[in-house]
């Protein structure tokens, strides 16, 4: 064997490693809930807490909501940056890019001055109090976790657009009569679908683990049911740690299997 | 009344102005070309008449009904593009019944159509393709057909085989043209491709700068240019710089030698200096004809062009090229050879007087 390709061996043996072995610790620990043995106790206790599934249902579909608001504001906008301005396109990258700049803590309590009290005009009630029952504090939620989730939903549909002609794309339809909803849903959606798929998923790890919103707007999330576990458990964190680590590669894994050779991909809309 | 009438059309983006006062009428089932280099305003006006422009002011009227304003699905025009813009979500026979499918006609009647437009651009079997496992030329069929499916009024093509290669640039354009005359639909054609526009067009506009230099039929074009642009922008041409001696009987000196034209002179005093200018295939070597103009000069210059000679031969200081058809009898001068060059007097166009 060459000395380069020994060296390249033992820093991939390096890297997996130090990515592994942490794993592995707490995989270990995981299975030793029951003194002197490995077994699968604390999966089954965390798994069958009810709470647990309650906490976990009411992320999923606060999720769900999240993808779905997220997809129907971002990608009309971004297909309308990408057709008609072009100029923008810095401004609102730079403003898909703000929740990365500012904390989760300062979105949660804006929100919650704003939005606690009803916004009136001029005497008029433009929109009552949103944190005074679950059902509207959810719709805070939602919303906010959808600001949390736009630069990787915004950056997936961008960079899926740029793969395909969106503006020859839109014209060809147009000369066939096609209007902006036909266009969007018969053109841009359909190959956007690899994309979205990757924003979709990301998002969904994103809301799943969330703890700041969901903590301070008092909502029954996955986030601070994990959190408040791991303050009175002792196996059963790991447990859900590996759990949601797989839960997360066979996201990924997913996410890989449908982009692999798709063909809107490749012809690239040329 | 034409089919289509452009009447005025200005169009200005910020400050820069892309076409300026355009004026056509279109007849039905017409083939127009609009010719011009790069930046002088074809796309701009196609994209006008299929709206995805708006004029700056002027009007469009199509089969007696203004569609200036008119937004671009409700034109009922078929557009091919250069890149083709298939939609790559879709098999060719969505492709081709996308037009129908948004117009919401019946599922059977689509395919029938479709299976009609595969038939037309000879792919009958290839429906089930999605457009990357199609080849350029293909796929610009499928965008042909999906043009034509929805039954347009009119066609336009935007520099439509510029993307593929000398070969099929000259195969698919013969059979655009088969299939236009086929379905007699009005069509505008864009290219900067000069033989593109006179071998398909029945007539060509030929734009320079965001003008209309010229329009008229290939033959006009080619042999009657009315500018110095047309002249030289259509086919190879010689330029001549010419000093007129008598503008009342047309005596001209070149490089110190004299010729007639029958061309009028327009203005021209005597001590003007024009500009002549003769195409390569006019000129004729060591045969005069009585009445004939002769210039002699040295050949510099044998270029073989298939079916053409050039020769190209210095004058005192002015370099001609002549054209001549090859044959295997062609009896060649050498080169630096002493010869001449003699040409009609009605063969020297005189273009600009200065
Ligand atoms: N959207 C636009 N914004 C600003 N200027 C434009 C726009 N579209 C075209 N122009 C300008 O208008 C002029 C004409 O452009 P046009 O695309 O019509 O040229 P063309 O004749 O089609 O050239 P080519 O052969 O290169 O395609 C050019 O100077 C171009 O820069
Ligand atoms: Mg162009």
């Amino acid at each position: 064997m060459k000395r380069s390709s020994l060296w390249g061996w033992l820093w991939v043996l390096l890297g997996a490693v130090y990515f592994l072995l942490p794993l592995y610790g707490t995989f270990d620990f995981s299975l030793r809930a029951q003194r002197g043995k490995l077994s699968f106790t604390a999966y089954q206790s965390a798994l069958t807490d009810p709470e647990f599934l309650r906490t976990f249902a009411f992320s999923f579909r606060m999720a769900v909501f999240t993808i779905i608001l997220s997809i129907l504001l971002i990608v009309p906008t971004a297909y309308w940056v990408h057709l008609r301005l072009r100029r923008l396109r810095p401004v609102v990258e730079f403003i898909t890019l703000l929740p990365f700049v500012v904390p989760g803590i300062i979105l949660v309590f804006g929100t919650i001055k704003l939005y606690s009290k009803p916004i009136t005009l001029f005497g008029f009630t433009l929109l009552p109090a949103l944190t005074n029952t679950h059902a509207t504090t959810d719709i805070l939620l939602v919303a906010g976790y959808s600001v949390l989730a736009l630069p990787y939903m915004y950056r997936a549909v961008d960079t899926g657009l740029r793969t395909i002609d969106v503006r020859t794309l839109t014209e060809a339809a147009q000369s066939l009569g096609a209007g902006w909803g036909t266009i969007l849903w018969r053109i841009i959606l359909p190959n956007l679908r690899t994309a979205l798929l990757s924003g979709a998923l990301i998002t969904f790890a994103t809301v799943i683990g969330e703890l700041t919103l969901a903590t301070f707007l008092a909502r029954p999330a996955f986030g601070p049911y994990l959190a408040l576990l791991g303050n009175h458990k002792t196996y059963e964190p790991s447990a859900l740690a590996i759990i949601s680590f797989v839960i997360t590669w066979a996201a990924m894994g997913v996410i890989q299997y449908i982009s692999r050779g798709n063909p809107s991909q490749i012809a690239g809309g040329r | 009344m034409a089919f289509l009438e452009l009447t005025h059309i200005n169009k200005t983006f910020n400050q820069t102005t892309a076409v300026h006062d355009f004026n056509l009428a279109i007849e039905g089932g017409e083939f127009v070309s609009f010719l011009g280099p790069s930046g002088c305003g074809k796309t701009t006006t196609l994209r006008m008449v299929a709206g995805f422009e708006q004029p700056t002011s002027g009007r469009i009227v199509m089969d007696g009904v203004e569609i200036t304003n008119t937004a671009p699905n409700q034109r009922n025009i078929g557009m091919v593009f250069q890149s083709y813009a298939l939609f790559p979500n879709m098999k060719v026979a969505d492709n081709i019944g996308f037009g129908l499918m948004v117009a919401g006609k019946p599922s059977s009647e689509i395919k029938k159509r479709v299976a009609e437009m595969l038939s037309l651009i000879k792919l009958e079997q290839l429906g089930d393709r999605y457009p990357f496992q199609l080849s350029g030329g293909q796929q610009q069929r499928v965008a042909l057909a999906r043009a034509l499916a929805i039954r347009p009024q009119l066609l336009l093509l935007d520099e439509p085989l510029s993307a593929l290669d000398a070969k099929i640039r000259v195969s698919l354009r013969n059979e655009i043209r088969a299939i236009q005359r086929q379905l007699g639909i009005t069509t505008i054609y864009v290219t900067h491709d000069q033989e593109e526009a006179l071998s398909l067009s029945d007539r060509v506009v030929v734009m320079n700068h965001s003008l209309i230099e010229q329009v008229g039929t290939p033959f006009e074009i080619y042999n009657f240019p009315k500018t110095a642009f047309v002249a030289s922008f259509v086919g190879t041409l010689n330029s001549l710089p010419a000093e007129v001696l008598d503008a009342a009987t047309g005596l001209l000196r070149v490089d110190g030698q004299e010729i007639h034209t029958t061309q009028p002179l327009k203005a021209a005093k005597n001590g003007d200096k024009i500009t002549l200018a003769l195409r390569p295939e006019l000129f004729r070597l060591n045969r005069t004809a009585v009445g004939e103009n002769q210039l002699s000069g040295r050949v510099e210059n044998i270029l073989f062009l298939g079916a053409i000679v050039r020769i190209q031969v210095r004058l005192r200081e002015t370099l001609l090229a002549m054209d001549t058809f090859n044959n295997p009898h062609l009896a060649l001068p050498s080169l630096g050879e002493e010869v001449t060059v003699s040409f009609s007097p009605e063969a020297c166009l005189v273009l600009d007087t200065k």
